[in-house]
């Protein structure tokens, strides 16, 4: 494109920079002061969460439950995405709406819809309640990073193997699933993204005794700040930050088709 | 003739077996559970938070009550300000985004997505840890003298707007840069070759051209921002109390889940309300 | 023999082959010709059993094969878009088919640099398909189906990427591997020149039914149905109803009432059409069988009285272009080859000028129902 483009107006510049001054700075003075100490500077809030048994114990049950509602929303997502994108049938309109409402639908309202019916059915609230409430907004990402590496995908390519005489089965895991895998890891590094860092549903389907990271996070903050809050949110944003700039880069490697 | 008989059944493609899990997956932790909210919700809080099916609209004549009235209306206030505050301080973001080169476009771009991947439990924390007694604001004004004891900015009206509009302003900057993104700039040029005032040619060319943009970004910024209670209970303290809190009450406190569930079907409906309007809105471009 | 027996393809309310009957012989270069939308895609991918026919059946050396599923069918094909597969490199990529069939790998090694090299991209082998051009790809396609030894290669537009030299060399690639292997060839094109060019045998296509089946020749020269003469080729048409009858030709009664004689061809593969008098039909006749002329020749020649609106000169050969005095209609096209004879014969625009032709160069049709024949 050539077509000439303005410079905005200094205002416009000034009114930017402050936005993200506000978005940026309390984030910054989070980070630095992590490492503050009364005099000078120092690594002792980290050593002090990593001997914290509640945290590990919050971090360790974070990582289980993204661990394994990932897994399971990449085995389903993925099967989902196949019918989605290469084969009619009756409903599917339905059905790919249906995929689309937990991302529309508020969270407090899933997390506590999600709450009734397990009490309705006696399920103990835990990690168990707290991978089946992840899996179920999860598996909606996955499914759509999935259907999209899909649609990128020449469907003659799936043609081609089955005129060359490849079974289905043949197909998927010759062609179709080196042709997606970059979806399927994109896809799980978002579901377990959007796990870890959970809230509001997590909040209602954890129960008692079984906090993740952003839950104690939570409840340390309602006790006003510490500077051991600041240490464990920094770790939890580099955390975060590298799993994004992984998906990041992995989106920037495969765009360029 | 055989040669004419028809072929009975086309080959049934297996394939659509394999969303059978995603689907009951759906049905059973989707569907099933809001269907059972909508249940609940005429029902009757009992003795110690039983529940009693009697059926009743009575929880939803209790949302007109004027104590939930009062809760409902500053939530979508305060959801309004925070869309106005997104709309005035997200334009010209992403105005200069738009305009910028590919290279800091990229940059720029990256810098409205990272907070949005951060803990929206940890920004709220880190705006509080900010403007706490001792946090750097109040001591960079006591440093410098600007005032002696420490302001508390804390549990105020202002750190809650802070904390939504850090929240929400992604939402706001991303529609609004896509449709700025594809506007032709030339046509201000245009504008102002036939005498328009750079006022007028802002208000009648640029507004309507982005018009899209501006309503998605309303919508997003509006919808989520009316449930909220997270940020408005860790920077606003219990004084505040909106339609998110209370529903969170409802099933964490006062445990009358019956009235939990209408006032989250209230949400639900202004979900559907906004994802309408951003439909309807979003086809007329299409036509065009 | 491959026989499509007839088979018809319906998608909901759409009919995408109505009634469809063809038979293929053994080792014939067979193309299916006709505009997009006229279901020849939709025929090839019946007969490669990615679709399944709603109606008919297809046979296969008098085997009923359209309940065998593609992969059990010994045909391959190559895709319009080549569909390589970006995760395989080139040899990885011929290799496949064999693969699929657990052959023996000092086998598969030995075809695949057999059939690369007849492709002529035995140095590419290790190359990742991404990074070749697309006459290239072509190729690695090219190889991929036939290293499979397919009774029969189906190809779907395989040439439409490609620009017009590397497809016109392709085109003679095509033709010598053919006649070499004696492999059946399916080809679909709406590449009329094309289809011309290559095939022993053309089927044309239209609306989901085929027209016409037979040699380019056939087609060409004596097309059964308008829509056969107006897609393959230019054609000028007249509309009208048929006149009196004689014992070794016909009359066609044009606009403003004038008789044109029609005769059958003298070689006689073109009999003389039987209408009954009165018929509506149209006169079609090539821009290569006419000739422009200052006066009126004799009555053993049809003749058109018009005016010349356009000359266009292009190398070897001139068009011409004339209004016809008594229609409105579309105006007439004239090609003349450039000759000493014929230059020297010099055209004013607006001159008052005389078409004339053979009554054994034109052809007599039944009207089609959507043409618009002047």
């Amino acid at each position: 494109m050539s077509s000439t483009k303005p410079k905005p107006s200094r205002f416009y510049g000034v009114i930017s920079a402050l936005t993200f001054i506000m978005i940026y700075v309390p984030l910054a003075t989070l980070v630095v002061f992590s490492f503050r100490a009364p005099t000078g500077w120092t690594f002792d809030w980290y050593t002090k969460i990593f001997s914290d048994q509640q945290i590990i114990e919050a971090l360790g049950m974070s990582f289980f439950v993204g661990t394994v509602s990932t897994a399971i929303s990449i085995v389903l997502g993925t099967a989902a995405a196949l019918t989605l994108e290469r084969t009619r049938f009756k409903g599917r309109g339905a059905f790919d709406i249906l995929t689309h409402i937990p991302i529309i639908m508020p969270e407090t309202v899933m997390g506590l819809s999600l709450l009734i019916w397990f009490v309705f059915l006696g399920v103990t609230l835990g990690s168990f309640s707290m991978i089946v409430a992840h899996v179920t907004f999860t598996l909606s990402y996955v499914i759509i990073t999935v259907r999209t590496r899909l649609q990128g995908m020449d469907p003659q390519m799936e043609e081609a193997a089955r005129d060359l005489g490849a079974s289905p089965w043949q197909t998927f895991w010759k062609v179709t699933f080196p042709l997606v895998r970059p979806g399927i890891v994109s896809g799980g590094l978002l579901a377990f993204t959007l796990s870890f860092d959970d809230f509001l549903v997590t909040f209602f389907t954890a129960g008692a005794g079984s906090d993740t990271l952003p839950m104690k996070i939570y409840s340390m903050t309602k006790y006003g700040v510490s500077p051991e809050i600041n240490a464990l949110s920094t770790l939890m944003l580099v955390l975060t930050l590298v799993g994004v700039l992984v998906i990041g880069a992995r989106e920037k490697l495969s765009s360029p088709r | 003739m055989e040669a004419v008989a028809s072929r009975p059944i086309a080959r049934l493609d297996r394939r659509i077996f394999l969303a059978l899990p995603a689907l009951i997956w759906f049905l059973g932790f989707l569907l099933i559970p809001l269907f059972i909210v909508v249940i609940y919700s005429l029902a009757t809080r009992g003795e110690y938070g039983a529940v009693t099916f009697n059926f009743s609209l009575g929880n939803y004549f209790r949302i007109f009550d004027s104590v939930y009235l009062k809760i409902f209306l500053r939530s979508l206030q305060l959801a309004a300000v925070t869309s106005i505050s997104c709309l005035l301080l997200g334009f010209p973001v992403a105005y200069v985004m738009a305009t910028a080169s590919p290279r800091w476009r990229q940059i720029l771009m990256a810098m409205v997505v990272i907070p949005f991947w951060t803990n929206f439990v940890i920004r709220a924390y880190a705006i509080k840890f900010l403007l706490s007694d001792y946090g750097l604001i109040n001591s960079l004004g006591m440093f410098l003298h600007l005032w002696s004891e420490p302001i508390y900015f804390s549990n105020s009206a202002f750190s809650v707007w802070l904390g939504m509009v850090t929240n929400y302003i992604p939402f706001m900057i991303l529609p609004l840069y896509v449709s700025l993104e594809k506007f032709d700039f030339t046509m201000l040029e245009a504008a102002r070759d036939l005498g328009a005032s750079s006022w007028n040619s802002f208000w009648k060319v640029l507004v309507p051209l982005i018009k899209t943009g501006l309503i998605t970004g309303l919508i997003f910024v509006f919808t989520p921002a009316l449930g909220e209670f997270v940020v408005p209970d860790l920077l606003g303290g219990a004084k505040t109390m909106l339609i998110g809190n209370l529903i969170t009450e409802q099933f964490m406190k006062t445990r009358d889940w019956p009235f939990g569930s209408a006032l989250s079907l209230l949400l639900i409906v202004a979900v559907l309300v906004s994802l309408t309007i951003y439909l309807t809105n979003r086809d007329s471009r299409v036509q065009h | 023999m491959l026989e499509v027996r007839n088979v018809s393809r319906t998608y909901g309310e759409a009919h995408a082959l109505r009634d469809v009957s063809v038979t293929i012989q053994d080792g014939q270069f067979f193309s299916l010709l006709g505009p997009s939308g006229c279901g020849k895609t939709t025929l090839l991918r019946i007969i490669a059993g990615f679709e399944d026919p709603s109606q008919g059946q297809v046979f296969h050396k008098e085997k009923r094969i359209d309940n065998v599923p593609a992969n059990r069918r010994r045909f391959n094909m190559v895709f319009q878009r080549y569909a390589l597969f970006p995760h395989l490199n080139v040899k990885q990529n011929v290799a496949f088919g064999l693969q699929m069939k657990k052959t023996p790998s000092a086998e598969v090694e030995q075809r695949v640099s057999e059939m690369l090299s007849m492709v002529q991209m035995e140095t590419y082998g290790t190359r990742g398909v991404t990074t070749l051009s697309g006459g290239q790809q072509q190729r690695v396609a090219l190889a991929r189906a036939l290293v499979n030894r397919p009774e029969i290669l189906l190809l779907d537009e395989p040439l439409s990427a490609l620009d017009l030299k590397l497809r016109q060399q392709m085109q003679v690639e095509l033709l010598s591997i053919q006649r070499r292997l004696k492999h059946t060839f399916i080809f679909v094109t709406h590449d009329q020149e094309e289809a011309l060019t290559l095939s022993d045998r053309v089927a044309v296509m239209n609306k989901g039914r085929i027209e016409q089946v037979g040699t380019p020749q056939e087609i060409y020269e004596y097309p059964k149905t308008e829509f056969v003469a107006r897609f393959i080729g230019s054609i000028n048409v007249l509309g009208g109803e048929v006149g009196d009858g004689a014992a070794d030709s016909l009359s066609f009664v044009g606009p403003g009432k004038r008789p044109f004689i029609i005769k059958a061809s003298r070689d006689g593969s073109r009999p003389l059409p039987s209408f009954a008098k009165g018929t509506k039909v149209s006169l079609l006749v090539r821009p290569e069988k006419l000739k422009l002329l200052k006066s009126a020749p004799g009555p053993e020649q049809n003749t058109l009285e018009g005016t010349l609106k356009e000359v266009l000169y292009q190398g070897p050969i001139t068009q011409l272009f004339v209004q016809p005095k008594e229609t409105q209609g579309p105006v007439w096209v004239i090609s003349q080859p450039n000759t000493a004879v014929t230059a020297r014969k010099q055209f004013n625009l607006g001159e008052k000028v005389y078409v004339s032709w053979l009554p054994e160069d034109c052809l007599l049709l039944e009207k089609d129902g959507n043409g618009s024949g002047g």
